[in-house]
C-alpha cells in the first residue's frame, strides 16, 4: 500500500514539469484563443469581448491561403521524403558504421546557421542573377524562380531535408538484414525485396519524418515570405497579417482554431493510415 | 535611513574606491558617485581634442531602438556607445500597424522608436507613448524645425515626438532596363500589368500601397470612401499576377535586377541612385505622401535615461548631419542642414520641386486603424 503510495509520489513528480510546461503552454494559450475567436476587433485593432460567430463566417476570405498551404505543405513534405530517403538509405546501408556518425552530423550542418541567412542565400541563388542567368546561358531564357511556388518548394526541401533523413536512417538501420538474406533466397530480386521488406519496414520512419515537416510547414510564414516574396501566401502569413498588421485578433485566432483542427485531422488520418500499413505488414510477417 | 546627499565625503570616497577595487560596482558606478566621472568629463571639456560630448556617468545598460530598414548611421551609434557605454540594440521593422500590433499587446523592451507622423495621435490615445521632457534633451530645438514637421509630434501643446527626418513616397525605376520614363501613378501601375508584367515591386504596408492605387483615379492618398476604396481594389487584384512582388524591403531585388521598378521612399531612393546613377527616383505628378518621421519613446521603456542621453546626442545637428548623410532622407532641422554638402541639399530626390511636393498628402491617423483598409490589404495579398 505504502510502496504504491510511493510509486504514485515518483509518477507525479516525473509528469510534473511536463504538464506544467503543457498547461501554460498548450493548454491555457488555446482556451484563450478559443475564447478571443468569438470576440471583436476593438476600434483600434486588438480584442474586445463578445459573443459572435462573425470570425468563423469570415474564414472562407481566406480559402485562398487555406487552400495554397493544403497544397503546397503536402506536396514540399513529399518532395522531401523524395530526396531524403535515398540519403538515408545510402547512410543507414552503404556507408561504414565508422562514418555514420560524422555523415549524419554533416547532414543536421545546416542548422548551425540561422534560417534567415540561409533563405537570404536562396534569394541570391535563385534570384535574376542567380540560377536563371546560368539557364540563359544554355539557351534557356525568361526562367522566373524566386517569388515562385517553385522557390517555396525549393526553399523547403532544403530547409526540412535535415529533419527528414534521421528519422528514417533511424528506422532502416534497425532493419533487420536477415529479412533480406531471406527474401535472396526465396528468389526475390534486390528490387522486389527493396519494396516489399526495406520500404514498409522503414515506413515508420517515414511518418515520423513527414509529421515533423508537415506540422512545421503549416505554420511556416517565414519561407514563403522569404523566397514567395508575398506572391506565395501561406495561412502563416495570413496569421501574421491579422496579428500585426489588421491588428484583428478574434479573427486571427479564428483562423488559428481552424488550423488546428484541420492539421488535427490530417495528423490523425495519415497516422491512421501510414501505421495501419506497417502494423499488418509486421502481423504478416511473423 | 540617511539620506543620500551627494556630496563626496574622504570617507565615502574610500569606501567606494574599496567596492570598487573589489569589484562589487562597476567603475560607471564608482566614477558616478565619487564624481570623478564629472571631474573628468568638465576638465577634459577644458583641453582641446579630449572632449567627451557628454558626462552621462549616470547611464548604463543596453538601449533597445525599433527603426526601418537602412535607416542609421553605424558609425554614430558606435560612437554613442563608445561614450555612454550603453549598447544599442536595434529592431527593424516593416510597417507602423507591425509596431503598433506589438506595443499593444505590451512588454516590447523597446527605449526609442520611430513612428511616422499619422499613427502618433493614436499612440497619445491608446497611452502608449509618453511625453518629452525636452528639458533632458537639450541638443534638441523646436524652433529650428521647419514648422511643417513639427505639428504630428505635438498633441495639446505637448510634444509626444520630435522628428527625426523627412521624405515622399514616390517609386524607382531603373532606366537602364526599363525603357519607359513613367512620371505618374497613372503610368506606373499601367506598366506593371503591361510592359513591366513580372518586373514591379509594391510595398507590403497598407498606406502607401492602398494610398497609391488611389492616386491612379485621381483621389485621395487617405481616402475611406467606401466607392473609391472599391475601386482601388480593383486595381490592386488585377495587378496582383503581374507584380514581382509584395515587399516593403525591395532594395535587393531592384540592385540585382529581378525588379525594374518599385514603390520607394525617398530614403531608398537616395541610396539606390547614390550606388547606382541608373536609379531614378519619380514622385507620381498626381500626388502621393509626404511623411516625417519621429523619435519617441513608449510607456514603460526599461531604460528611459539611457533613452534621453541618446535622443539628445542623436539630434545634435552635426551627429544629425551623419545620420542624414548614412540613410539619405532629409532633416528637418535648419542647423542640421547647414551642415550639409551643397550636392546633397540640391539633390531632387530629397528636395523635390514645388509642384510635385504641394499635391502630396500626409496620412492620415484615421488609415492607421481603419479595418476596411485592413482588409483590403489582406485580401489583396492573398489573392
Amino acid at each position: 500500500m505504502n510502496e504504491k503510495k510511493h510509486s504514485r509520489l515518483i509518477t507525479a513528480l516525473l509528469l510534473a514539469p511536463a504538464g506544467v510546461f503543457m498547461f501554460f503552454l498548450l493548454v491555457l494559450p488555446l482556451i484563450v484563443m478559443l475564447v478571443y475567436s468569438f470576440g471583436e476587433r476593438a476600434p483600434e485593432g486588438g480584442y474586445e469581448a463578445a459573443f459572435t460567430l462573425n470570425n468563423y463566417l469570415n474564414l472562407p476570405s481566406r480559402s485562398k491561403a487555406f487552400a495554397n498551404t493544403l497544397t503546397l505543405a503536402p506536396f514540399a513534405t513529399f518532395l522531401t521524403v523524395l530526396f531524403a530517403y535515398p540519403m538515408a538509405y545510402f547512410l543507414a546501408v552503404y556507408v561504414s558504421p565508422k562514418w555514420r556518425v560524422t555523415m549524419l552530423v554533416l547532414v543536421m550542418a545546416p542548422f548551425w546557421t540561422s534560417q534567415l541567412l540561409r533563405y537570404y542565400a536562396w534569394i541570391m541563388i535563385l534570384g535574376a542573377q542567380g540560377v536563371p542567368s546560368w539557364l540563359a546561358w544554355i539557351g534557356i531564357s525568361d526562367v522566373r524562380i524566386i517569388n515562385t511556388p517553385w522557390a517555396v518548394l525549393i526553399g523547403a526541401v532544403y530547409g526540412f531535408l535535415p529533419l527528414m533523413v534521421p528519422p528514417i536512417y533511424v528506422s532502416l538501420e534497425k532493419l533487420d538484414k536477415r529479412l533480406l538474406e531471406a527474401s535472396a533466397d526465396l528468389g526475390a530480386n534486390s528490387i522486389r525485396s527493396f519494396f516489399q521488406i526495406t520500404l514498409p519496414l522503414s515506413l515508420p520512419g517515414v511518418a515520423t519524418g513527414s509529421m515533423l515537416v508537415f506540422i512545421l510547414l503549416m505554420g511556416d510564414y517565414i519561407l514563403p515570405q522569404f523566397l514567395g516574396g508575398g506572391k506565395v501566401y501561406f495561412i502563416g502569413n495570413a496569421l501574421v497579417d491579422l496579428f500585426l498588421q489588421s491588428r484583428n485578433w478574434p479573427f486571427g485566432a479564428a483562423v488559428s482554431i481552424a488550423l488546428v483542427i484541420i492539421m488535427f485531422v490530417t495528423m490523425f488520418f495519415y497516422m491512421r493510415f501510414m501505421l495501419g500499413k506497417t502494423d499488418n505488414r509486421r502481423v504478416a510477417m511473423v | 535611513m540617511s539620506k543620500d546627499t551627494g556630496v563626496i565625503t574622504p570617507q565615502k570616497f574610500l569606501d567606494e574606491l574599496r567596492r570598487y577595487q573589489n569589484g562589487s560596482v562597476t567603475r560607471r558606478h564608482f566614477l558616478g558617485v565619487t564624481g570623478l566621472g564629472l571631474a573628468t568629463a568638465v576638465m577634459s571639456a577644458a583641453v582641446p581634442g579630449f572632449e567627451p560630448r557628454k558626462a552621462n556617468a549616470a547611464i548604463s545598460g543596453t538601449l533597445n531602438f525599433t527603426t526601418w530598414p537602412n535607416y542609421f548611421s553605424q558609425e554614430n551609434f558606435d560612437n554613442f556607445t563608445k561614450q555612454t557605454g550603453v549598447t544599442i540594440n536595434v529592431s527593424i521593422f516593416g510597417s507602423n500597424e507591425e509596431m503598433l500590433a506589438k506595443l499593444q499587446a505590451g512588454s516590447t523592451g523597446w527605449d526609442v522608436f520611430v513612428p511616422t507622423n499619422y499613427t502618433i495621435s493614436t499612440y497619445k490615445k491608446l497611452d502608449l507613448i509618453v511625453p518629452l521632457d525636452l528639458a533632458k534633451m537639450p541638443n534638441y530645438a523646436a524652433n529650428t524645425q521647419d514648422p511643417r514637421f513639427i505639428g504630428p509630434g505635438t498633441i495639446d501643446g505637448v510634444t509626444y515626438a520630435v522628428p527625426k527626418d523627412w521624405g515622399t513616397t514616390g517609386f524607382v525605376v531603373n532606366s537602364k532596363t526599363a525603357a519607359q520614363n513613367p512620371t505618374s501613378w497613372k503610368e506606373f501601375w499601367d506598366l506593371i500589368q503591361g510592359p513591366l508584367t513580372g518586373k514591379a515591386l509594391v510595398h507590403d504596408y497598407q498606406l502607401t500601397t492602398i494610398g497609391n492605387a488611389l492616386k491612379y483615379f485621381g483621389y485621395s492618398f487617405n481616402s475611406l470612401d467606401e466607392k473609391e476604396m472599391a475601386d482601388a481594389e480593383k486595381l490592386l487584384l488585377a495587378s496582383k499576377p503581374h507584380l514581382f512582388g509584395i515587399n516593403s524591403d525591395y532594395q535587393p531585388s531592384m540592385r540585382n535586377g529581378d525588379a525594374w521598378m518599385a514603390m520607394c521612399w525617398t530614403n531608398d531612393g537616395a541610396q539606390l541612385h547614390r550606388d547606382l546613377p541608373e536609379m531614378n527616383y519619380v514622385l507620381g505628378k498626381e500626388g502621393g505622401e509626404i511623411w516625417v518621421d519621429h523619435y519617441a519613446i513608449p510607456k514603460g521603456a526599461p531604460n528611459p535615461d539611457a533613452a534621453y542621453a541618446f535622443l539628445d546626442y542623436i539630434l545634435t545637428p552635426d551627429i544629425n548631419a551623419k545620420e542624414i548623410l548614412a540613410h539619405g532622407a532629409p532633416s528637418t532641422d535648419s542647423r542640421t542642414n547647414k551642415l550639409l554638402p551643397e550636392t546633397l541639399l540640391n539633390n531632387p530626390i530629397l528636395y523635390p520641386v514645388a509642384e510635385l511636393l504641394s499635391p502630396l498628402e500626409f496620412g492620415a491617423a484615421a488609415t492607421l486603424t481603419s479595418p476596411v483598409r485592413a482588409e483590403i490589404m489582406a485580401r489583396f495579398k492573398a489573392a
